[in-house]
């Protein structure tokens, strides 16, 4: 056979092992962040959903207000606060069952009490007399998480360990849109999808990482579209709307609960107030962009929705700041006692039972407060 | 010693038998990581255990070691006993986020409520002829996080009964298993498995009155060879556990011989032999005719496989360091 024979012989054919794979078009959020608030659709959602955000949403902007206040008293080392993201917190709690698990960041507080957390022990961590302050299978609650994104894929094994057992658990994990950036955040997901695990992801696009925007964190179309690549549905929704948030969420947990598999959700808001107390947001952006989002609040769009639908009256909405006022009030008194500190638990379940070495160091500190006990007696 | 029932088993098939029977008496022992389910681990560790227990017992996870970990971190939180396996040392650096920030921690953050029985096993150390990053001594970064237990077989047996206990424990074990041991063989009965070690336990495994050599995992069998050389009688503590360490056992060897030197193939500067040759000085000062000594790999990055053998600590080197004991004294 000649050269040009075999050539002609010669068929392209694709690499041998490629496949197609998921198609993408499913998978992919729509244009522009789903609303319900504002929307014909709004007329369809159930009064006693909407009552029940409502009081929730101005319970957590007044538990917001406290904690801020807290830490200029001293009561608290430092707060992050989510003023104008309480859609997101209450809406995040909501949807869960009481066997779901929900792993939190650090600035999701809110969540946390919404869940059914005390308040006073959702600030532990905060106050800085402990770490985690609650008992986190209590209320199936993981520890507020500071390290960025590292909580997810702690999300992901333990509804891949419950769906194993044969349970119908649903995890719910709440990330910054910095906290996309890192790696534990991909590889999350990918483990996640790979799993089809019953987990949802909700990003909290609150436009900024401390002071960085947005658009030096990720060249992306959106977050939501993140999901493609790894195989999940995206969706992108308005963090402010209440109910598009508890909408978006309950579907997504649906879908996980009935063996679909995790989802990513975007919910596109504003972190109204600083990173936290200690933070001066006015060297990274303006007061008018600032404005603008507070024209979008979470709580008047729902309160709108309210009363024009006869919902909501001036007695429903004094009743919702006086239970608010009540939560507050418990707050601030019970956070103004000092808390009661042992500092022999600094040595208390490090192991399940102290190495030989953590006993000395017991016995040593110990001693230094024995002999600080005498010398100030 | 030996009875006719005994047959030589390598440390690799001791920590399978490990693994499998742990899975066999509790099933929350789930085994993951990166091919450790159809091929049955790079090492063949993890080998059969896929096929015995199912792809859900013994699973192929993604190649994302944060992910692995960070995954079992949670597989723990709802009541599983995850044994991860990290392939190389190496490799086992991306983990370190969700080692130290969740994994060292979970237990006294939570005051008890959330204990994380987690067991990582990480091959370690050279001698393989291992290439760039498939070498590395990474036990100095474990010991320096509270919250860990580190654990090291160097024998057969030990292999067998520390992964036993490790995978029992309820906090968690990173467990080093020294690669260059893997194929080491021993007259051990698999089907007739030694007690669970205890965790926390040195041993001697060899009495002698000069000196104590302190060494671990493997840097045990050289310090056994340097042991049996002529002029000396050296007793070897193998120290099994880093963390808890077991002063006690050491110190008694010590204050008998009076001299001291610290073997391990990690870096000497910052590396395990400070601490311990700090601990001994500290305890057994008066009972020291001469300086503890280390004789540890030197403070380079683990070099390329033709050059591995000037690199690891060798019974002419321990011999030399333990001819620096300060004898003239005596003589």
């Amino acid at each position: 056979m000649t050269v040009m024979e075999q050539r002609g012989a010669y068929r392209p054919t694709p690499p041998p092992a490629w496949q197609p794979r998921t198609d993408p078009a499913p998978l992919l959020p729509d244009a522009a962040p789903y609303r319900v608030l504002g929307t014909e659709a709004a007329a369809q959602a159930d009064p006693g959903l909407l009552r029940r955000l409502y009081a929730q949403l101005v319970r957590g902007r007044r538990y917001n207000a406290q904690a801020t206040a807290l830490t200029k008293q001293g009561r608290l080392a430092v707060y992050p606060s989510s003023v104008g993201q309480e859609a997101c917190e209450v809406a995040a709690a909501l949807v869960l069952e009481d066997r779901d698990w929900l792993f939190p960041s650090y600035r999701d507080t809110l969540a946390v009490v919404a869940r059914g957390v005390d308040p006073v022990q959702a600030l532990t961590l905060l106050r800085g007399d402990w770490h985690t302050g609650y008992n986190p299978r209590e209320h199936r609650v993981a520890p507020l998480c500071t390290p960025l994104a590292t909580q997810l894929p702690h999300a992901v094994g333990l509804a891949h360990a419950a769906r194993l057992k044969g349970d119908d658990v649903v995890a719910l994990a709440m990330v910054g849109d910095g906290g996309t950036s890192e790696g534990d955040f991909h590889e999350a997901l990918n483990f996640a999808a790979v799993w089809q695990a019953p987990v949802v992801f909700l990003v909290q696009n609150n436009g900024f990482a401390i002071s960085v925007p947005l658009a030096k964190q990720t060249a992306a179309p959106s977050l939501a579209h993140k999901a493609v690549g790894y195989g999940m549905p995206g969706r992108l929704v308005d963090g402010n709307d209440a109910v598009a948030m508890y909408d978006v969420l309950s579907e997504a947990v649906r879908h996980a609960r009935a063996g679909g598999g995790p989802t990513l959700v975007e919910a596109v808001t504003y972190r109204v107030e600083a990173h936290t107390n200690a933070d001066d947001d006015k060297r990274y952006r303006t007061d008018a962009e600032v404005t603008a989002w507070r024209e979008h609040d979470p709580i008047d769009l729902l309160e709108k929705e309210l009363t024009a639908r006869g919902l909501l009256d001036e007695d429903g909405i004094r009743a919702a700041r006086e239970d608010a006022e009540t939560l507050a009030a418990d707050l601030r008194a019970r956070m103004n006692q000092d808390p009661e500190l042992d500092p022999m638990d600094l040595f208390a379940q490090v192991y399940a039972e102290p190495t030989p070495q953590l006993r000395e160091q017991r016995a040593q500190l110990r001693a230094e407060l024995e002999a600080e006990a005498e010398g100030t007696h | 010693m030996t009875t006719v029932a005994l047959k030589p088993a390598t440390m690799a098939q001791a920590l399978t038998r490990a693994m499998r029977d742990a899975m066999a008496a509790d099933p929350t022992v789930h085994v993951m990581g990166e091919d450790v389910g159809t091929l049955g681990g790079v090492f063949r560790v993890t080998d059969g255990l896929a096929k015995e227990f199912g792809e859900d017992r013994c699973t192929d996870t993604p190649l994302a070691e944060a992910g692995i970990l960070g995954a079992a971190v949670g597989m723990a939180m709802y009541g599983l006993r995850p044994v991860v396996e990290m392939q190389f040392d190496a490799f086992a650096y991306p983990a370190f986020e969700q080692l130290i920030s969740h994994v060292s921690r979970m237990r006294n953050r939570t005051r008890g409520a959330m204990p994380l029985p987690i067991t990582v096993r990480v091959p370690y150390g050279g001698g393989i002829g291992g290439v760039e990053h498939h070498s590395d001594s990474s036990e100095a970064y474990y010991m320096a996080t509270p919250g860990l237990h580190v654990v090291t077989p160097a024998t057969v047996a030990d292999a067998y009964g520390l992964l036993r206990a490790a995978i029992a424990s309820d906090d968690p074990v990173v467990f080093l298993e020294p690669k260059r041991l893997y194929w080491s063989k021993d007259s051990w009965n698999p089907d007739e498995p030694s007690a669970v070690e205890p965790i926390g336990r040195a041993v001697v495994r060899r009495p002698g009155r000069s000196a104590t050599l302190i060494t671990y995992g493997p840097s045990l069998p050289v310090c056994l060879e340097a042991a049996e050389a002529e002029g000396w009688d050296l007793e070897v503590v193998d120290l099994r556990s880093l963390v808890p360490f077991d002063d006690e056992t050491v110190c008694a060897s010590v204050r008998r011989t009076g001299r001291a030197l610290v073997v391990h193939e990690s870096g000497g500067f910052g590396g395990p032999g400070g601490e311990i040759a700090a601990r001994v000085m500290e305890r057994c000062f008066h009972h020291l005719e001469a300086p503890v000594l280390r004789v540890a790999g030197f403070d380079i990055p683990y070099p390329p496989p033709m050059l591995e053998r000037h690199h690891l600590p060798g019974v002419d080197r321990v011999l030399d360091a333990v001819g620096r004991l300060q004898w003239e004294a005596e003589r």
